[in-house]
């Protein structure tokens, strides 16, 4: 799993960011690449830009090895993301694309727990395999 | 991966992850008309200048093909959350 970042900011203002405040987070500082979209045009395509704000909002893409888009979240400014909620996530698309689309994963999936294999034996019968606390566990 | 580039003022420029830019320019601005993002679909494809552990870089999304990468925007650096 490949990291990029984006946001308005300058080259120069990520590399103080990350020397002067970041640093005392991580240790070594960030380890990806951290993009800049002065202008928000990258943010305009990925429709998370905000024109009035003149900033991007917090928006997550997952893109799979082919370059597409199996997931996003965009949330405003002042909630920060559930990382674990992601990694969760990407977790169960990595399952979903090494068996080749014969698996899913159900609501409250998580690494361990139960998948379906969807087909015609399971029409109907998916109450049998999975339970609604499982979405809770 | 990613071609170390000189500190200047570069923009982004971009098409669509593993299609060639219309003109093949590499200032050719990001097609406008290609805002909605659908899931299951190709995302769109861009090269960026950024700052990466001590260089900066000119990044291109497409070049992330065969491996799977979460892209995150952010509202700034130096803000709280």
């Amino acid at each position: 799993m490949e990291v990029l970042s984006v946001s308005v900011d300058s080259m120069f203002v990520h590399k103080m960011w990350n020397e002067q405040e970041l640093v005392k987070m991580v240790k070594g500082g960030v380890p990806f690449p951290m993009l800049s979209d002065g202008g928000g045009n990258v943010g305009k395509v990925y429709g998370v830009y905000d024109p009035d704000a003149g900033v991007e909002t917090r928006g997550r893409f997952l893109i799979d090895p082919d370059g597409v888009i199996q997931a996003y979240e965009v949330l405003t400014p002042p909630v920060g993301r559930n990382v674990t909620e992601t990694i969760r996530q990407i977790q169960a698309f990595q399952l979903v694309r090494d068996s080749s689309g014969t698996l899913a994963t159900p609501s409250g999936w998580r690494p361990g727990k139960p998948t379906l294999r969807p087909g015609p034996a399971l029409v109907g019968n998916v109450w049998k395999e999975w339970k609604t606390e499982s979405a809770f566990e | 991966m990613a071609e170390e580039i000189k500190a200047g003022c570069a923009r982004p420029t971009g098409s669509r992850v593993g299609e060639a830019a219309a003109n093949g320019g590499n200032q050719q601005k990001i097609e406008e008309e290609e805002t909605v993002i659908l899931i299951g679909r190709k995302a769109p494809d861009f090269t960026a200048p950024g700052y990466h552990q001590g260089k900066f870089v000119n990044l291109k999304l497409s070049e992330y093909l065969g491996k799977w990468v979460l892209l995150c925007f952010y509202p700034g650096d130096f803000t709280f959350v």
